[in-house]
């Protein structure tokens, strides 16, 4: 359904599709803890979910913000504005309330907030989240307790599935001993049965998601599962926001699978180290964000000379430098081609949304297995962290035993045939003639012997480049939403899939021939794009990133660079924000103005 | 190394089966003879090329792996050993030796070489140390003594040098040994027992650079009227850092041998007992039902 954040909408009958509440307080208040309860209990009761969240960039405190986006339909994005604020204190209040749509609910701790502001139609509740907690769980709570409070107060607000939010709480404090259960329990029993003659209650539609297997979870969990369900047993990492929690999961879950992942003393030893891993015949893994994909920028040139495979995973952030830790921005890009010495050909791909992160995963792994080079997986701030419930992956489907080859080669192996696809031999590998190959960063012939023949170094570096024009010639062309042609093509990448599509449809409500696409392969792109963009009149490319000297933002450099198409716009922006839907719009507009 | 692959039952490997591309050192360069007593350990422990991997950075000693007719693989600068590291933990069937120079492992790669070390990942580390960088014509290196006067040091290195033992000893290493490329029974026997040690072992070998530092371990060659000093083992505590320490500090050339070794358990062994236990907790449940499993607790 397309809300348009101007939720909660009813229906025939009442019953709201959609709804979208901001929670904001500061960091340490476990408003994301209430944020991915909620955020489950989607997954739980067949609704679709996304969050948002902000995250100041230091160890404790700070204003934060957790906007949950809950649907009973598809919902492909955290709201433009929220429908319930809920403000733990005044700074929460005075920043967030323009965030509320006309007729909104501001939800405020009245012993915190003073209401100051009586405008549009938003109804104002004041509740003292802070003493009414106290008076359940006693004098020792200070302010703990109080966002599993409000928890209740929005369980009861929207009729919540009482009984499966329970037990959501349960296996997430269970765990932390008796007390602290109890203490939970009693605040959420006290902000269920409040008493507020202010507070509207609505009734939310039922799920509409049929699968029996639904599960919730964020980006940076499904990519680090997906690269197990891959086969890649072996890798190493340094920490880094917000790549670190893939680093930890593999830390934690590949010993269980029988590998290790190694936390290094540094990004250059975190990429040698799975690059060793990738020669020694096992697919190894390093991952980092932004600063930590330059300092590995080197190695990944090296891999794409000795043509090893390799997954790097970067999950950016605002840059550059050490830039925006916390803040979402797709300003990597062109590193992620580009980003090392010399032309060193490597396959660049993005997933479009939590569930995707699962199996780009899977696709990259097999990417690199085929081409034996680095496949970078461009990931970001905004998926790492936010949660969406969709359907368990089948693992009868989707996985892959990886299994060490040490089978001798036949009679004419060479590690770097100029008529075919390397393969390598890993250590241990008998050679039926008793010569043993060599894996080199210095320019090679086909056995890995060192040369510096101009002929020679001329078909190596079209040998390599070779690899990535058959595979855009095998890549399928994306698919297009709505019309195969017309007036307008919005095309996005990475995780501004679910905005770029929901602006196309409120484009067409506005009467606009609109179309979106969704790109996947950043690098090699899919042969015949050309002709896809020469069927509309303008194509939009939206980014999270600056437009540049020339006017456009990386993707649409390279788009315009592939098929000379001045048709091809920028929609760019740098504030650290995920894409509202709104700001898409207004983008295409300003042009057309 | 674990001592369980060091007596081989076949026959030894001939010179020509291991030897590979002719060297491409300059005559007379010290690094030949390391490359013969690298030859010599493997035909001794009866390795086969199934089951040793050479692995090196950049520079002139780094070639090693061109030479040497086994699986190898020639890396980028300063970052051999966590390379090795890869290769280790991930295949322990194999026998790791990074070769490498003292710009290499001291300069670029200094801090890999303390945490390689620390970790102390299973492998064999050899340091050919010329004092000079060598492949790029004669700049000043992190061994270079004060004084010494190079390109990039017309008026003399004002730096003060790295001391290799100091730093091996520093790092955590758990064999360190110090040899001498113009004696080489005594590189053949530093060679050999780093070979056998299970976790980070290290050998540095003076190694001259007779291009652009003829002479520089002249002291330590008795027909040069030097002395090749000697660690009494009698006397020596192995397993003592402080006097492995005392040790280090003689002025050069100092002392040559093994300056300390010790078991600890190597991160490959460490990494292997927790999958272990964790295997041993979970039973054999098929690797799609453990991700099954983690799926259900996200519903």
């Amino acid at each position: 359904m397309s809300s348009v954040g101007a939720s909660p909408q009813a229906t025939q009958d009442d019953a709201l599709q959609n709804v979208v509440i901001r929670l904001a307080g500061n960091s340490q208040d476990g408003i994301q803890s209430i944020g991915g309860m909620l955020g489950r209990l989607a997954g739980r009761t067949a609704r679709e979910v996304m969050t948002h969240m902000t995250i100041p960039s230091t160890i404790s405190g700070g204003p934060s913000i957790y906007q949950v986006h809950l649907g009973s339909g598809e919902v492909l994005h955290a709201g433009d504005v929220a429908d319930v604020l809920v403000a733990f204190y005044q700074h929460s209040y005075d920043d967030h309330l323009d965030s509320l749509k006309e007729g909104g609910i501001c939800l405020y701790d009245s012993e915190k907030v003073e209401e100051t502001r009586d405008e549009r139609g938003i109804h104002h509740i004041g509740v003292p989240f802070t003493s009414a907690t106290v008076e359940a769980i006693g004098g020792t709570a200070k302010d703990r307790g109080k966002n599993i409070f409000v928890l209740g107060l929005l369980c009861a607000m929207f009729h919540l599935d009482r009984e499966k939010l329970v037990g959501i709480i349960e296996r997430q404090f269970g765990r932390k001993g008796e007390d602290i259960l109890r203490n939970c329990m009693n605040a959420f029993d006290a902000g269920y049965a409040f008493q507020t003659t202010d507070l509207r209650q609505f009734r939310f539609a039922p799920g509409e998601a049929t699968h029996s297997k639904r599960i919730s979870s964020d980006g940076n969990t499904m990519l680090g599962l997906g690269l197990i369900a891959s086969g890649v047993r072996y890798g190493a990492g340094y920490p880094i926001t917000p790549w670190s929690s893939i680093m930890e999961l593999l830390r934690r879950e590949l010993p269980k699978y029988g590998g290790i992942f190694v936390q290094a003393e540094d990004e250059l030893a975190a990429v040698s180290i799975a690059i060793g891993a990738s020669y020694a015949g096992h697919l190894a893994v390093t991952g980092s964000s932004g600063p930590g994909l330059a300092l590995k920028a080197e190695a990944i040139g090296y891999a794409c000379m000795a043509e090893l495979p390799l997954l790097v995973i970067n999950v950016q952030r605002g840059g550059p430098s050490t830039g925006l830790p916390t803040s979402v921005e797709q300003s990597d890009l062109l590193q992620a081609i580009y980003g090392s010495h010399g032309d060193s050909p490597r396959i660049v791909v993005a997933p479009k949304d939590v569930e995707d992160c699962f199996y780009i995963a899977l696709e990259a792994a097999q990417l690199a297995r085929r081409y034996s080079c680095p496949v970078i997986i461009l990931s970001d701030q905004a998926l790492a962290t936010r949660i969406e419930a969709f359907n368990e992956p089948n693992l009868d489907e989707h996985w892959i035993e990886p299994e060490l080859d040490l089978s001798e080669r036949g009679e004419d192996f060479k590690p770097y045939p100029l008529d075919g696809l390397t393969r390598h031999a890993p250590p241990g590998s008998p050679m039926p003639e008793g010569t043993y190959p060599k894996v080199t960063g210095l320019e090679h012939d086909e056995m890995g012997h060192p040369s510096g023949n101009p002929v020679n170094h001329q078909k190596m570096t079209e040998k390599r480049r070779r690899k990535l024009v058959s595979l855009a010639a095998d890549l399928p062309l994306p698919e297009v939403y709505r019309e195969e042609d017309g007036e307008i093509l919005l095309m996005g990448w990475g995780s501004t899939y679910g905005p770029v599509r929901e602006a196309c449809d409120r484009l067409r409500d506005k009467g606009l021939c609109a179309s979106a696409t969704h790109i996947r392969h950043l690098h090699p792109l899919p042969a015949g794009l050309d002709e896809l963009f020469a069927r509309f009149e303008h194509v939009f490319v939206i980014e999270m990133n600056d437009s540049g000297v020339y006017g456009h933002g990386q993707l649409a450099t390279i788009l315009r660079t592939a098929s000379c198409n001045p048709a091809i716009h920028s929609i760019c922006k740098t504030d650290g924000l995920a894409y509202r839907v709104s700001e898409i719009v207004d983008g295409v507009d300003n042009f057309l103005a | 190394m674990s001592d369980s692959q060091s007596a081989h039952p076949e026959e030894k490997l001939t010179k020509k089966q291991l030897k590979a591309d002719h060297p491409t050192w300059c005559p007379a360069c010290g690094d030949f003879a390391v490359l013969a007593s690298f030859f010599n350990v493997i035909q001794e422990l009866r390795l086969t090329q199934t089951e040793f991997t050479c692995v090196a950075g950049i520079g002139c000693s780094s070639r090693i792996p061109y030479f040497v007719n086994s699986h190898g693989i020639h890396f980028i600068h300063g970052r051999a050993l966590p390379l090795a590291t890869g290769i280790s933990l991930s295949r322990p069937d194999q026998h790791v030796f990074v070769f490498g120079g003292d710009g290499d492992g001291f300069s670029i790669g200094g801090n890999h070489l303390n945490h390689a070390a620390r970790k102390n990942i299973n492998l064999t580390y050899v340091i050919m140390d010329n004092f000079v960088y060598g492949l790029t014509k004669n700049q000043t290196s992190p061994t270079t003594p004060i004084g010494r006067r190079s390109k990039t040091d017309p008026q003399g290195s004002v730096d003060r040098p790295i001391n290799p033992m100091m730093q091996l000893l520093g790092s955590g290493a758990t064999f360190i040994a110090r040899s001498h490329a113009t004696h080489v029974k005594h590189m053949n026997e530093m060679f050999e027992r780093a070979v056998k040690h299970n976790g980070f072992s290290v050998v540095e070998v003076l190694s001259e650079c007779t291009m652009f530092y003829p002479g520089a371990f002249d002291s330590a060659i008795p027909r040069k009227g030097g002395q090749f000093d000697l660690i009494d083992e009698e006397e020596h505590n192995l397993t003592s850092i402080k006097d492995a320490f005392e040790l280090a500090q003689l002025e050069f050339p100092g002392k040559f041998g093994v300056f300390y070794q010790n078991e600890r358990p190597s991160k490959n062994d460490l990494e292997q007992k927790w999958i272990n236990e964790i295997h041993d907790k979970q039973g054999d449940l098929a690797p799609q039902d453990l991700m099954r499993q983690k799926f259900a607790a996200m519903q």
